[in-house]
């Protein structure tokens, strides 16, 4: 589709530029078009879907076959209305496509749209990719990422994020162990457990690190969101029926290697007790697979490059300030899912549509929807409120690290090196520690201990995490790794 | 780049595409992958773990994010270094190559004695 488009798509100034092509981008995508305006809908991923409905290559697998996977009727809608939108022509979709640069519409008169600078990704194409797009609106719908808290041996091969393991058994079929566990804090926990055990690995513990007691004050809540109650008892009953213990209170304190030594065989588990100190008894249960996820930190590349305001969400995650249309701070610029604020796939539907629907200029011709859209956002938000409140990342964290752990992966930066730069050095912020310890200045650019080494920066002056400490580690420039070639106009 | 338009919506055509199985090699040894699927997940399906040390540590990385975020998966394929296994699909006839442990023993920073 692209490669026939690309010139095309060079020339044309599009209505609505949507990126991302998850469950905000394609709710996004279908209500813009289906207004009737030119949508380009552009996405890293070979095939639509994001993260959450990533599935297997639609070359040697039929979508509409598959069975297994969440929400799935919902995916097929989607898709078949975006091709059907692709085929009349009244959207173009360019799959495995980076924007690494967003340029401004022109102050003063001038030209009035927003220019994307695009990076083609996947294999070489025969086509020309385009190198540009121009749209008046966009809606920037760019997901989220595992968050993680350094553990002691977390490095070694055999630990992984637990959405990458659901990677790729999503996408691939893959199983990246055989006996597993899967630890953190947060719902997500519960479908990656259960879809381990249905491909056949023996899931040995679930570690909640937070009890479920929190939930009781937010009852009403919950009362209002039937489907997420019985969506927790599918859970439940499945993680029954494989008998997989659900250990709430219950954190991973210690990753060890094999006899190998180059990768995981054991994890060392212990309770956390009253006052969130964890207790000295520990259980040591042997693995091949460690899978860990403390909730989600939004992608905020693109959010940062148009300049848009972000704030510290319930959940401590940088996300982007909307308002009740989706609409960013900076006008033309719509902002819907993850990036407003951790909440699910149903959410970031309901976000996203309304978002297309705002930005095709179509909210006065329907302002039935546009109203039940907005109450269908305000409940799950009233939710993941709830959700964020009895899953927090454990106040005292760094209690299980060790001065050896690391707790920058790219850079290799220990936990006694930051420990110095904060007390001996005076790094009293994020962005200090950074350019004293080089943490967070690697190839993932802070993207996998942004929020640890943040937190350890608030921590150190006994305060707590604020905005300002997550702002510095949020990658701006550029939005996508691109080779010199490709800015040298190659 | 691939599209939404270019897919085989033929049963046989997609069941043919499925049966096929792609060659490669790492480090010289001929592994096998199914279609479509990333080298990471080809190399996790083949039990390998591991295909990178740190370059000041020697530790060795593989898979850890999936999803392309952490560079932990760096792979040279055809050459080409520093590509992302997660999210890079294996081709009939692949050469990867790992990176050697490194030599000399991990050098401690400064600060962290």
């Amino acid at each position: 589709m692209s490669g026939q488009h690309s010139s095309a798509a060079e020339q044309t100034v599009f209505d609505v530029a949507v990126v991302g092509a998850g469950p905000a981008g394609l709710g996004a995508a279908a209500a813009a078009a289906r207004a009737g305006v030119r949508v380009v809908l552009i996405d890293a991923g070979h095939q639509l879907g994001g993260q959450y409905w990533r599935h297997p290559d639609e070359s040697t697998t039929d979508p509409t076959r598959l069975a297994g996977y969440r929400d799935w009727g919902e995916f097929l809608a989607l898709r078949e209305r975006i091709l059907r939108h692709c085929q009349t022509g009244a959207a173009v979709h360019l799959a495995s496509t980076h924007v690494w640069f967003v340029e401004p519409p022109a102050a003063g008169g001038g030209r009035q749209s927003w220019t994307l600078h695009l990076m083609p990704g996947g294999p070489p194409s025969r086509e020309t990719p385009p190198r540009t797009v121009c749209a008046e609106r966009l809606i920037l719908c760019p997901g989220a990422y595992d968050r993680q808290l350094p553990i002691p041996g977390w490095d070694l091969p055999g630990v992984m994020a637990a959405g990458g393991v659901q990677a790729l058994l999503k996408g691939h079929h893959t199983l990246s162990g055989r006996r597993a566990v899967v630890a953190g804090t947060g719902p997500f926990l519960l479908p990656v457990a259960q879809q381990l055990a249905r491909h056949g690995v023996d899931v040995l513990a679930v570690c909640e690190a937070n009890g479920l007691a929190r939930w009781m004050r937010h009852m009403p809540v919950v009362a209002r969101t039937p489907a997420k109650v019985s969506e927790a008892a599918t859970y439940a009953r499945s993680l029954a029926r494989a008998r997989i213990p659900y250990r709430t209170a219950t954190v991973l304190t210690r990753v060890d290697p094999d006899a190998s030594g180059t990768q995981v065989g054991a994890v060392e588990l212990a309770r956390v007790g009253p006052g969130g100190l964890v207790e000295k008894a520990r259980q040591r249960l042997e693995v091949d697979l460690v899978a860990l996820g403390w909730g989600f930190t939004p992608s905020l590349e693109l959010i940062n490059a148009v300049g848009a305001q972000t704030r510290i969400d319930a959940d401590q995650s940088l996300v982007a300030v909307v308002d009740d249309d989706q609409q960013s701070t900076v006008p033309g610029v719509f902002i819907a899912g993850e990036a407003t604020g951790v909440g699910g796939a149903m959410l970031a539907l309901a976000g996203g549509e309304l978002a297309g629907i705002v930005a095709a200029e179509a909210g006065h011709l329907e302002r039935a929807r546009v109203r039940a859209l907005r109450r269908e956002i305000g409940r799950l938000r009233a939710f993941a409120a709830a959700m964020h409140d009895a899953h927090p990342v454990p106040a005292r964290w760094p209690q299980w690290l060790t001065a050896e752990t690391l707790v920058c992966r790219c850079e290799e930066v220990a936990y006694a090196t930051l420990g110095n730069a904060i007390t001996e050095l005076g790094a009293n912020d994020a962005r200090t520690l950074k350019l004293l310890t080089r943490c967070a200045m690697g190839w993932c650019q802070g993207h996998v201990c942004g929020y640890a080494s943040a937190s350890l920066a608030a921590g150190g002056q006994g305060r707590a995490l604020t905005a300002d400490d997550l702002r510095p580690l949020a990658k701006q420039f550029p939005c996508a790794p691109v080779p010199l070639a490709h800015l040298a106009g190659e | 780049m691939t599209g939404t338009g270019e897919r085989p919506t033929d049963e046989h055509a997609l069941a043919a595409a499925a049966a096929r199985v792609l060659k490669f090699t790492l480090d010289g040894r001929e592994l096998t992958a199914r279609p479509g699927q990333s080298v990471g997940a080809a190399l996790t399906d083949a039990g390998v773990r591991s295909w990178r040390h740190t370059r000041r540590g020697g530790r060795p990385r593989g898979l850890f994010c999936g999803i392309g975020i952490c560079y932990d998966c760096l792979i040279t394929a055809d050459g080409v270094p520093n590509l992302r296994a997660c999210l890079l699909p294996v081709v009939d006839g692949m050469r990867l190559t790992t990176s050697a442990p490194a030599k000399t023993p991990p050098a401690y920073d400064a600060l962290a004695r």
